[in-house]
């Protein structure tokens, strides 16, 4: 029936590996070798982008507003802080998938809290949350150093064979894997009936339900998964820095990541990554013009975004890119835009 | 004749408002049973309080003999209560394709399956396909249901709630809204519905419950005024009253 293969291979459409997505990881490792001596900015704009990918599969996919996102990013930067500097696991890349572990179980953990209500309750929710951890860690300071932060992490070389260097190279490509992996995992999980229920939900939770789709139970899942990449993204910090201060869990965090978002557009997985990458490069852009007032332009740019709208301006930057990609792999072809410019 | 879904006793205030008093209702399996009143009458309270959306205060709601008065939402749904809605509440981004395989993947419990890409099932695939094509829905499978015509999105409406093989089917004001030109296609759509599946129809347009209801129950200040087949309840001064004294609404 040829109806049937109408419907199977529109729903796979979805799923399918455009040209341009293999562009952009192409130009992300191709980098490693174009600026060998920026090492530890692009290793900054890798995290943030596993940061703010975490933020989009509840936000953008889900419809989960936050501004407590660095409290998991805060549990897992002093997790494999804690585990590298009392020997407890050495081994990078283990201590990795542990912290994000234990972001995990505190996602869970407070999801229950952040689910009841509505935006706005959510809000104070994860803002609460976030806050109360920083107190948290400071009140403990025995074991978290208070406010001067862990001090003399030393970390071992991944799988024990690749050491840090001072340089960041090995940082950079750490993280650029762990990034690829979890960016795969988060692409499995968005083009499934799990990631799919999800995108129902935040069209219309009370619909949702109403055919059969267990709100609470999918939300409480997404939740902790997020927890899981923002740990990792701390744990990345902590590992390729080599420290863990109060300021992981500091509001200035959350509120960044939203904005890093908005930039980048919620809703596709690419917007975390892109936001990431534009809004670090302003960032470096405009403290070389005015180290003291960068803010002002970052808050500018952000204005003018909302303004002129995000779906315009992707397509006049992606406007050269898709001309190319259209001439080499043929019409169809092209990057992909958010759904929806509702952040 | 077996009763596919009754209420007892089922009580509903707000504040101090009594807008469900008392409400016993029978609906025999496989019957066309539509629950007509005026405005105001409480019909949009019922359906939230068989669907969960509202918890009763007092009363008993069973479905084919179980109560399923403390069940979630979605719990109900997968028990065979499912409903359309009077105004689109459909996901605006989501193509009829999407939203389709949505309620088919939840039947089927795997709406969970998070590692399995959509399109990969063929039982799936092909429930979704007979669900699009009875629906007349394949040439626009694949455009987000926000761009599509106002009688295309009513029969989606239809198709997702009969997606999730409903055994009674809560089918509120179907054609509402519906330009004359594209009305034709829902009322043809309500009356396909398959047979084994127990419809109560509730509606404002008196041609559409007339053609289609074998029952009917009237309801007025959130009680039940008058149940009995069309013609009776036709006939009765005291339907006439309420509808005379609501004037031209009927």
């Amino acid at each position: 029936m040829t109806a049937v293969s109408d419907v199977s291979s529109h729903a796979i459409a979805r799923a399918r590996w455009r040209p341009a997505e293999i562009v952009f990881w192409v130009l992300a490792l191709s980098c490693a070798f174009l600026f060998p001596s920026r090492y530890l900015i692009m290793t900054d704009i890798l995290r943030l982008a596993l940061f703010t990918l975490s933020l989009d599969l509840i936000l953008g996919y889900a419809g989960i507003v936050s501004l407590g996102h660095a409290a998991f990013f805060g549990v897992g930067a002093y997790s494999a802080g804690l585990l590298a500097l009392h020997g407890i696991i050495n081994e990078p890349v283990i201590a990795l998938v542990v912290a994000g572990l234990v972001a995990m179980v505190l996602g869970f953990l407070t999801s229950f809290l952040v689910i009841r209500g509505v935006d706005l309750t959510r809000l104070m929710v994860t803002l609460g949350i976030a806050l109360l951890l920083e107190a948290l860690a400071e009140r403990f300071s025995n074991i978290t150093g208070g406010t001067d932060g862990l001090q003399g992490i030393e970390m071992q070389p991944i799988l024990g064979m690749f050491a840090f260097d001072m340089f960041g190279k090995t940082g950079f490509f750490y993280s650029l894997i762990v990034l690829f992996l979890l960016f795969l995992l988060a692409r499995r999980i968005v083009n499934s009936p799990f990631g799919l229920s999800l995108r129902a939900i935040k069209n219309n939770p009370l619909r949702a339900s109403a055919i059969g789709v267990p709100v609470n139970r999918r939300l409480i899942a997404i939740y902790t998964v997020a927890a899981f990449y923002a740990g990792i993204a701390g744990a990345l910090f902590t590992q390729t820095t080599a420290l863990a201060s109060l300021d992981v869990f500091a509001f200035e965090r959350s509120a960044d990541l939203m904005l890093v978002l908005v930039i980048g557009g919620t809703g596709y997985l690419y917007g975390g990554l892109i936001g990431a990458v534009v809004f670090k490069m302003l960032q470096e852009l405009f403290q070389t013009i005015t180290p003291q007032y960068w803010l002002f332009w970052i808050g500018l740019v952000l204005v003018v975004m909302v303004l002129v709208g995000r779906e315009r301006i992707h397509r006049w930057v992606l406007w050269g890119p898709n001309l190319i990609i259209r001439q080499v792999f043929g019409r169809k072809a092209g990057v992909a835009v958010p759904e929806s410019d509702a952040p | 004749m077996t009763i596919a879904l009754e209420t007892r006793g089922l009580e509903k205030s707000f504040g101090g408002l009594r807008v469900t008093r008392d409400l016993s209702l029978k609906v025999e399996q496989g019957a066309r049973h539509a629950l007509i009143g005026p405005n105001g009458a409480g019909k949009t309270t019922v359906i939230n309080l068989l669907t969960g959306v509202l918890k009763p205060n007092a009363g008993r709601i069973l479905l084919e003999g179980n109560d399923i008065a403390d069940l979630a939402v979605h719990k109900r749904v997968l028990r065979g209560l499912s409903r359309t809605f009077q105004i689109n509440q459909l996901y605006a981004d989501l193509t009829p394709l999407e939203t389709i395989g949505l309620a088919v993947s939840e039947r089927l419990g795997r709406g969970g399956d998070w590692w399995r890409r959509m399109g990969t099932r063929d039982d799936v695939n092909q429930e979704i396909a007979e669900t699009l094509g009875r629906f007349h829905l394949l040439d626009v499978m694949n455009e987000p249901t926000a761009t599509l015509p106002y009688g295309k999105q009513r029969l989606l409406e239809i198709a997702v709630a009969i997606a999730t093989k409903p055994r009674v089917l809560l089918l509120d004001e179907p054609a509402a809204g519906v330009p004359e030109s594209e009305r034709h296609d829902i009322l043809a759509a309500v009356a396909a519905l398959p047979r084994d599946v127990t419809v109560l129809l509730i509606e404002h347009d008196m041609d559409l419950v007339f053609s289609f209801a074998d029952r009917i129950s009237v309801l007025v200040n959130g009680a039940m005024l008058v149940e009995g087949p069309p013609d009776e309840v036709a006939r009765d001064p005291q339907v006439k009253a309420v509808y005379l004294g609501e004037a031209a609404d009927v």
